[in-house]
């Protein structure tokens, strides 16, 4: 690469205008090196990014069938006459339902409490660094933790008891629980920082209409604050869908969604099952199933549904916009809040 | 508990408002709202302690031993599978070795080359990027934290394995090592790769936003003294941001730590420490760290003896998001010093 095209020189009269690109011809080798450096980073990031979606698109299209959404699969080694993922795809529905309706009021309610209330202060930190903390815990040790708990007798009504009386402990219900563990702390993050966020006149204002804290809170912050709710929550859907170490190890891993029980919705919530995601593990060499155009169709399938979730992430968040000066900040909400870096 | 003057005014609004503006159900909420957050710190309490409980026996049996090498780790973890105790051993004998050495391998490696790729992509990002990259970068970024380990794992186990096994492990370096281990091309290089892949999404965005939210003061500064950009960044950019990085650093290992599925997929699944003293032959050989092996042991939860194991690898990986998460708080007393609320 030579250096005469590293350097365009800045249109004329622009003093103010950044040139478009760095003139690196005067720096030090090392210095361009380094500058070199960052621009490969940053264009094979975007290849790596490229070369997944791409071939996940190919392999997709050329193994998905549109029988797939609407077969159950089934015990078969030939390929072609293993079905499709109905039940799989099912099951991520439901798991991400029953995690998303535990996650997302608790969050809310969590973060309310720290930002608004958090008194006494020592119990409110205790929590703050609880959250922080099941947000570090590897998922497949709270699914352990799961079936510690969920095998329990007194808890024998959300899974399925065999004649022994013993509690498997495995259902859609304890799945989803331990997933609501894992966008807990997204939810939580994002609503604190959009409560921390909030103006003091919005509460003041609310105030001196003579408005108690909690109807402030009701009518006044957290309506405001809807989006970014929404988003919290997007993400920690994002998270369930693509987690696959609690559904290898507390939905029984069932070819098909199995009922227990006769009521209609129960019965398939205190059932075992799969979800896209475990589908793609068996299928793939590692796990039993051995038939990789299934995988990679579910994968293809999985993909969309997690660019889709994206999207609406950004969406929500006005595409990434700076509401408050902070270039990146907005936009990447999968950090902790306490992590995330807020120079004022 | 001291009332505040403005809840406690006598409201005189519309019928509407006075509805629920009384200060009773403010008391309520409150407490509603505490004893939830109570009740989540109190499960987590409860997880800490349960897993702790499981895996005590374990500990207790082996001793400090646990964590050191001893013996094949596979017939170990077959034995207590089968409720048949090696000769000469209690039936929760179990080194761990293999697994730990196998769980620093990926993590650390898969984080150092993270942290130094990360910083230069968060300094693209923020410095030189053009506009119209940026916006291409920024979804790219966040697509790839969004992609699901298991689609990682998948494209590893079928593309990149098989990629590494044809054109990089000849047969000869298959028959040196053939009588301890196969080697596949799943293996400790495939899974740090990958994981680094992985992790660098949330190094670059935490970083990537210490470093924007440098003042501009400061930069102004250095380049009016002269120094030309990547001086600046390197000097002030990124010794301010600095303390971020190591939090991002902090993160991306508690992540790393925790990956269970892509590294069962794609780390070979064999507990075998790779020796450093095979040479090139080491980057081939498979290992099996913590969290893959509590997922490839699952099913052996309701034998008594490989529970107790399990728990206890729950519990060190446990303690280990612990001490992570309390490594991030310290980095994150550094940014008090300068004034910077984190």
């Amino acid at each position: 690469m030579s250096t005469a095209e590293l350097a365009p020189r800045p249109p004329s009269g622009s003093a103010i205008a950044r040139p478009p690109r760095e003139r690196t011809s005067s720096w030090p080798l090392a210095d361009r090196i380094g500058y070199w450096l960052c621009w490969a980073v940053g264009i094979g990031l975007c290849l790596i990014a490229l070369g997944i979606v791409l071939f996940m698109l190919v392999k997709g299209i050329s193994y998905l069938r549109p029988s797939m959404f609407v077969e159950s699969p089934a015990d078969e080694i030939k390929q072609s006459r293993s079905g499709g993922f109905l039940d799989p795809l099912v099951g991520t529905l439901i798991v991400a339902v029953v995690g998303i309706a535990i996650a997302a009021p608790t969050g809310v309610a969590i973060a309310t409490w720290l930002s608004e209330y958090r008194r006494p202060s020592w119990l409110a930190r205790a929590v703050e660094s609880a959250i922080e903390m099941i947000a570090g815990v590897p998922s497949v040790v709270l699914a352990i933790f799961a079936l510690i708990i969920f095998v329990q007798p007194f808890l024998g009504f959300l899974s399925d008891t065999d004649a022994g009386g013993a509690v498997s402990g495995k259902s859609f219900f304890a799945a989803g629980a331990v997933m609501a563990a894992l966008a807990l702390p997204l939810v939580v993050a994002s609503t604190r920082e959009a409560l921390a966020q909030l103006p003091d006149r919005l509460r003041e204002a609310s105030y001196a209409l003579g408005r108690t804290r909690s109807t402030t809170i009701r009518r006044v912050l957290l309506p405001a604050i809807r989006p970014e709710i929404a988003s919290g929550t997007a993400l920690g859907l994002g998270r369930i869908i693509g987690d696959t170490a609690i559904i290898t190890l507390v939905l029984g891993l069932t070819l098909t969604n199995e009922g227990v029980g006769h009521v209609p919705v129960i019965s398939t919530l205190r059932g075992t099952g799969s979800t896209l995601t475990s589908y793609i593990y068996t299928n793939s060499p590692a796990g039993e199933g051995g038939s990789p155009q299934k995988a990679y169709a579910a994968a293809f399938v999985l993909l969309l549904i997690v660019l889709a979730l994206n999207g609406i992430v950004t969406m929500l968040t006005g595409g990434g916009g700076d509401r408050d000066g902070g270039l990146l900040n907005r936009a990447f909400r999968l950090i902790p809040y306490s992590s995330r870096l807020n120079w004022r | 508990m001291d009332r505040d003057p403005l809840t406690a005014a006598p409201s005189r609004g519309p019928r509407r408002i006075r509805r629920w503006a009384t200060g009773r159900t403010d008391q309520r909420v409150e407490r509603t709202l505490g004893a939830l957050a109570v009740a989540t710190l109190a499960l987590i309490g409860a997880m800490l302690v349960t897993v702790l409980v499981k895996a005590w026996p374990s500990f207790s049996n082996n001793g400090l031993s646990w964590f050191g090498p001893g013996g094949d780790i596979e017939s170990q973890l077959r034995a207590m599978a089968e409720s048949k105790a090696l000769p000469g051993h209690s039936i929760l004998y179990f080194r761990a070795w293999p697994l730990i050495w196998g769980t620093l391998l990926t993590t650390v490696s898969a984080v150092l080359i993270a942290l130094v790729v990360s910083t230069l992509a968060a300094i693209f990002l923020t410095e030189f990027a053009p506009p119209a990259v940026r916006r291409i970068l920024d979804p790219v970024i966040r697509l790839l934290a969004g992609v699901p380990s298991v689609i990682y794992g998948l494209i590893g186990i079928l593309v990149i394995a098989p990629y590494i096994d044809n054109h990089w492990i000849s047969n000869a370096r298959k028959a040196s090592v053939g009588y301890v281990v196969q080697l596949s091309g799943a293996d400790v290089m495939t899974a740090s790769l990958v994981l680094t892949v992985m992790i660098l999404p949330i190094m670059v965005s935490i970083s990537a936003g210490a470093l924007a939210s440098v003042p501009a003061s400061w930069r102004e500064g250095s380049l009016a003294l002269g120094v030309n950009r990547w001086r600046t960044i390197w000097r002030v950019s990124l010794r301010t941001a600095r303390p971020a990085i190591v939090a991002a650093t902090v993160l991306a290992t508690a992540r790393a730590l925790g990956e269970a599925v892509m590294l069962s997929m794609l780390s070979g699944g064999r507990g075998f420490a790779p020796n450093l003293l095979d040479g090139l032959t080491f980057f081939f050989e498979p290992v099996r760290p913590l969290a893959a092996t509590i997922l490839q042991n699952a099913e052996g939860l309701t034998i008594p003896a490989l529970a107790h194991t399990i728990y206890a690898i729950g519990a060190v990986l446990l303690i280990s998001a612990a001490m992570l998460s309390l490594a991030g708080w310290a980095a994150k007393q550094q940014f008090k010093r300068y004034g910077v609320r984190a």
